[in-house]
């Protein structure tokens, strides 16, 4: 496919080029066409209004416990549905670790082999000349912790002495995180829930490490405790989702109380569902940031 | 017609905004304008699936007054579904957010037509595919 | 209820526990721990198929506590439990036999998470494959798409994510399209479970009400699941996400992933939007048209590309092509045939890779001209590399020719379709010829040519040569397989060609599964 000549190449392009546009202009036309079918804003005679969303509503508190009903709906009702959800961003972290996470030299298969072959078995050293010389003939997804390398070693000298940052971060951090946990633990009382109140949680990691420094930060949430945590909340969730898909689908008792509506112990599962998404989306937001800022978490 | 488009106004500017994001996804040669283009799509169609659910004049689906009767909250499944779709969203996002820095780090550029040819040139020097 | 009546929500939730638990574990217990439960997927899925094929019927499972409307729910019959078989032992098959290739090419610290995406990618297609709710499907398709990506750029190297991009980009348009296309179904039926998607999209055809509004939604999602398979204008990432790969994701991408779509579709067809306004809407023809020209389009690339593994990739897009025509000649017989080229084609297509593996070596990639008398060095691989092909070619005796028998079967009574269906087979078949021979005349005719030419020319040429190699290639003794992985590599190779010879030589069992499978779908 690749051997056209420049002129043939223009050509083509341009053509593809209008053809697109034909196309795109085409589906914009099916699709304001389709919006014109759909049953309009102000009718109350939505297809959607049937005997699901009143489920949902008017059964709701009896079944699941939860005052909100979308965090009823989406962790009881749909429950598979948002299973499946935390599983995508759990593989998204996976993915994004596979990319960014730069491992310690010393337990990288290749740094282990040159050392063996220099006869040198020690392999805890990993200093930065020493390793400047192995990087040309490393192969060359090794080349780009060069590139890290240097990133790791301007960051520090970027944030330490902003002091406008560091005071207001010292007073809006604890906030960010406390309103954080409020939003996760009234999941199912109020607006929120796991996601939105982790993402709270996550951006007052996220500034925190920004004001402090990562140093700060990998005290308490560095790689092993991120993993523990991320690991637990979510063979929590399978666990606890697992028996009430089991439970549920051999019709047995699932012997969960729910408690009286509108308490914060109540509702059954959601709260702890909601505890354990707020746990991974809260590890998981921190260690995007952390793992594109530094390769590291 | 004016009260047709009136009726249906989110519909039409999610159909508008979906037809921007998905021709910024494919036809962008800029990585970081491609991933906009899916969030403005996606986007768009958060939008749709909330304006489906809305019905004026009922409150959100969060017991208020103890009025359990469906006529009083908006439809709560669309409002599921968009909450799951940001998930998504984000941790496609992230993902191409990632995978744009490392071809940014190794190439020194963004454009992804630029990255391809280099990325043929590699292969040619190296005698693979 | 049945006991066994579990077994779909069993093997989901154990690939995914597995999945969990290798993200904590090293790299050796995680492919322990992947392989076991690839390994308990596998039994508890032929079980499964076992039973409901004695009972002829096929079952709703509740995943909660609420029923049909409210809750989520899975459905199993004999087809979903086949499937469901063929992605796990494709799944397994894969893994066993990149070993090698995993060890070497994988970043010590990163091969858990090589399993754990494996296993997550198993979790999400079983999941696609039992799904009985169109929201699930697409919650699922997600992570089947990113998973995808993880395979793709496990190597780690620009070329691999610069594959991987290219192939994200695709994916999500694929995915938009079908998430609208979801989002307006589900505005105009008020369900999303399928049984009763396919209820109100019945009721609403009777009355004619949507009719425009209905074809484009099928036309929507059925496009973004067309995508997402790589069917033929949209397959340019296919060929740099399957050659630059390591061998077990291009086996695993190949042979189940972007089947797991067409799945989906198939499910799209006959249980959401229903066969009869799916027919009306005059999609099948767009299908059928696509498909046909992929299979013309992929092969000619296939013969213009000179590389092994780049070859089989776009030989990929010509097979999808086919399956797309069986589904698009819209009736009964070419789904059971698509189905069945679904199967056949997973499972020649990852032995296809690997069987090249052993060639290729720890380049990504050769010049076919380089296979010259490779042959006789590697019997297994070269023998079921030339099984594969002569099944992908449709040599009768192999899974392949039987395949290509049934698509053209049933393109029988349906008009211009026969012709077209019938002529695309062949010049399809003639090309793959053309492409699969040059392989194998290369494996094998020059072999007796170089042991001549090193007894008469010495053997210092084969030394530097060797040393070359090892210069360049392996530096240890460590990065040569071992004779447990080459022995490990030949089984499982020969596993998937006996498979193929089985299903060749007797397919009635298959083809009689998925039919009464089809019919209670």
């Amino acid at each position: 496919m690749a051997d056209f000549n420049p002129k043939e190449k223009k050509i083509l392009y341009r053509a593809f080029r209008i053809t697109a546009a034909i196309l795109i202009v085409m589906l914009a036309a099916a699709l304001i066409f389709c919006m014109f079918d759909l049953p309009g804003l102000f009718s109350p005679d939505h297809p959607g209004e049937n005997i699901v969303a009143e489920r949902y509503i008017e059964s709701g508190i009896e079944e699941t416990g939860a005052v909100n009903f979308v965090a009823g709906m989406i962790l009881d009702y749909r429950a598979f549905d948002t299973f499946g959800e935390s599983n995508v961003l759990f593989a998204a972290t996976i993915c994004v670790m596979v990319l960014l996470l730069v491992q310690d030299q010393s337990k990288s298969r290749v740094r282990r082999k040159r050392s063996k072959k220099n006869g040198t078995v020690n392999s805890d050293q990993t200093t930065v000349s020493e390793s400047q010389t192995s990087f040309e003939q490393l192969p060359e997804s090794k080349a780009y912790y060069e590139d890290l390398r240097d990133e790791r070693e301007i960051e520090p000298r970027l944030i330490k002495n902003d002091v406008i940052l560091k005071t207001i971060a010292k007073f809006a951090v604890p906030f960010i995180l406390m309103f954080g946990v409020y939003v996760i633990l009234n999941g199912h009382l109020s607006p929120g829930g796991g996601f939105s109140g982790g993402a709270i949680v996550g951006s007052g990691f996220i500034l925190a490490s920004v004001a402090f420094g990562f140093d700060k930060m990998e005290r308490f949430l560095n790689r092993k405790s991120a993993g523990i945590i991320t690991f637990v909340s979510l063979l929590v969730y399978c666990l606890a989702k697992s028996y009430s898909f089991f439970t549920g689908a051999n019709h047995l008792e699932s012997g969960i109380p729910l408690g009286t509506p509108g308490a914060i112990l109540s509702s059954g599962l959601i709260l702890i569902l909601n505890i354990c998404v707020g746990f991974v989306v809260a590890c998981t937001m921190y260690s995007f940031f952390s793992l594109m800022r530094r390769g590291k978490i | 017609m004016f009260e047709q488009i009136y009726n249906h106004f989110n519909d039409i500017v999610a159909a508008i905004l979906f037809v921007i994001g998905f021709s910024n996804l494919l036809f962008q040669k800029n990585l970081i304008k491609k991933i906009i283009g899916l969030n403005i799509m996606d986007v768009a169609i958060y939008l749709l699936l909330a304006s489906q659910g809305y019905i004026s004049g009922r409150l959100a689906p969060i017991l208020t007054d103890g009025s359990e009767n469906a006529t009083t909250y908006i439809n709560p499944i669309p409002s599921g579904l968009v909450l799951t779709g940001i998930v998504v969203s984000v941790s496609v996002t992230a993902l191409m957010l990632s995978m744009t820095i490392r071809l940014y780090r190794k190439y020194r550029t963004l454009d992804l037509d630029e990255i391809l040819v280099k990325v043929r040139k590699e292969k040619e020097d190296k005698g693979e595919g | 209820m049945d006991f066994v009546l579990n077994f779909p929500f069993f093997s989901i939730m154990i690939c995914m526990l597995a999945a969990l638990s290798t993200f904590m574990l090293g790299r050796r217990a995680a492919a322990v721990v992947a392989k076991l439960a690839l390994l308990i997927t596998l039994v508890l899925s032929v079980i499964l198929t076992v039973y409901l094929h004695g009972t002829g019927e096929s079952f709703v499972y509740m995943m909660g506590h609420f029923p049909a409307p409210w809750g989520n729910e899975i459905r199993a019959g004999e087809l979903e439990g086949v499937m469901a078989i063929f992605t796990c032992v494709i799944a397994l098959l894969s893994l066993i036999a990149g070993k090698y290739s995993i060890r070497t090419e994988i970043d010590d610290t990163k091969q858990n998470l090589y399993y754990l995406i494996t296993c997550l990618m198993e979790a999400s297609l079983l999941a696609l494959i039992y799904t009985n709710d169109i929201f699930t499907g697409y919650v699922f398709i997600e992570i089947n798409t990113i998973a995808g990506c993880g395979l793709i750029m496990i190597r780690n190297t620009g070329r691999s994510i610069a594959a991987a991009i290219r192939y994200m980009v695709v994916s999500l348009v694929g995915s938009g399209l079908f998430l609208i296309g979801t989002t307006l179904l589900y505005s105009i039926t008020g369900h999303l479970l399928m049984q009763n998607i396919n209820e109100s999209v019945a009721a609403l055809a009777a009355d004619g009400s949507y009719s425009v509004t209905l074809t484009i939604i099928t036309a929507l999602m059925t496009v973004g699941l067309a995508i997402k398979s790589g069917l033929f204008p949209f397959h340019l990432w296919i060929p740099d996400a399957y050659a630059i790969s390591v061998t077990p994701s291009s086996a695993m991408l190949s042979g189940m992933v972007s089947k797991g779509y067409i799945f989906l579709l198939i499910k799209l067809i006959y249980r959401v939007i229903g066969f009869d306004v799916y027919s009306s809407t005059g999609v099948f023809d767009l299908i059928f048209i696509a498909g046909i020209i992929a299979m013309i389009m992929g092969s000619v690339a296939a013969i213009r590309s000179g590389y092994l593994r780049r070859m089989t990739a776009y030989s990929s897009v010509s097979q999808i092509g086919y399956i797309f025509m069986g589904i698009g000649i819209a009736n009964s017989a070419g789904a059971v045939a698509a189905i069945f080229h679904i199967i056949t084609h997973g499972l020649t297509k990852s032995l296809l890779f690997i069987a090249a593996s052993s060639f290729t070596g720890r380049k990504e990639d050769i010049r076919v001209s380089d296979l010259k008398g490779l042959g006789h060095k590697y019997p297994v691989s070269a023998a079921t590399f030339t099984a594969a092909a002569l099944s992908i070619i449709g040599f009768p005796l192999f899974a392949g020719f039987i395949a290509k028998m049934l698509l053209a079967n049933a393109s029988f009574d349906c008009g211009w379709r026969m012709y077209a269906a019938i002529g695309a087979i062949a010049v399809s078949t003639i090309l793959n010829v053309v492409y699969f021979f040059k392989c194998i005349i290369n494996l094998y005719a020059f072999g007796g040519f170089e042991e001549e030419k090193k007894d008469t020319e010495g053997s210092t040429a084969e030394e530097t040569a060797d040393e070359s190699v090892k210069a360049t290639a392996c530096v240890d003794n460590e990065d040569r397989p071992t004779k447990y992985e080459n022995a490990l590599h030949g089984i499982c190779a020969a596993v998937l060609a006996i498979i193929n010879l089985y299903i060749g030589l007797a397919p009635g069992l298959l083809s009689d599964i998925i039919t009464k499978g089809l019919n209670v779908f």
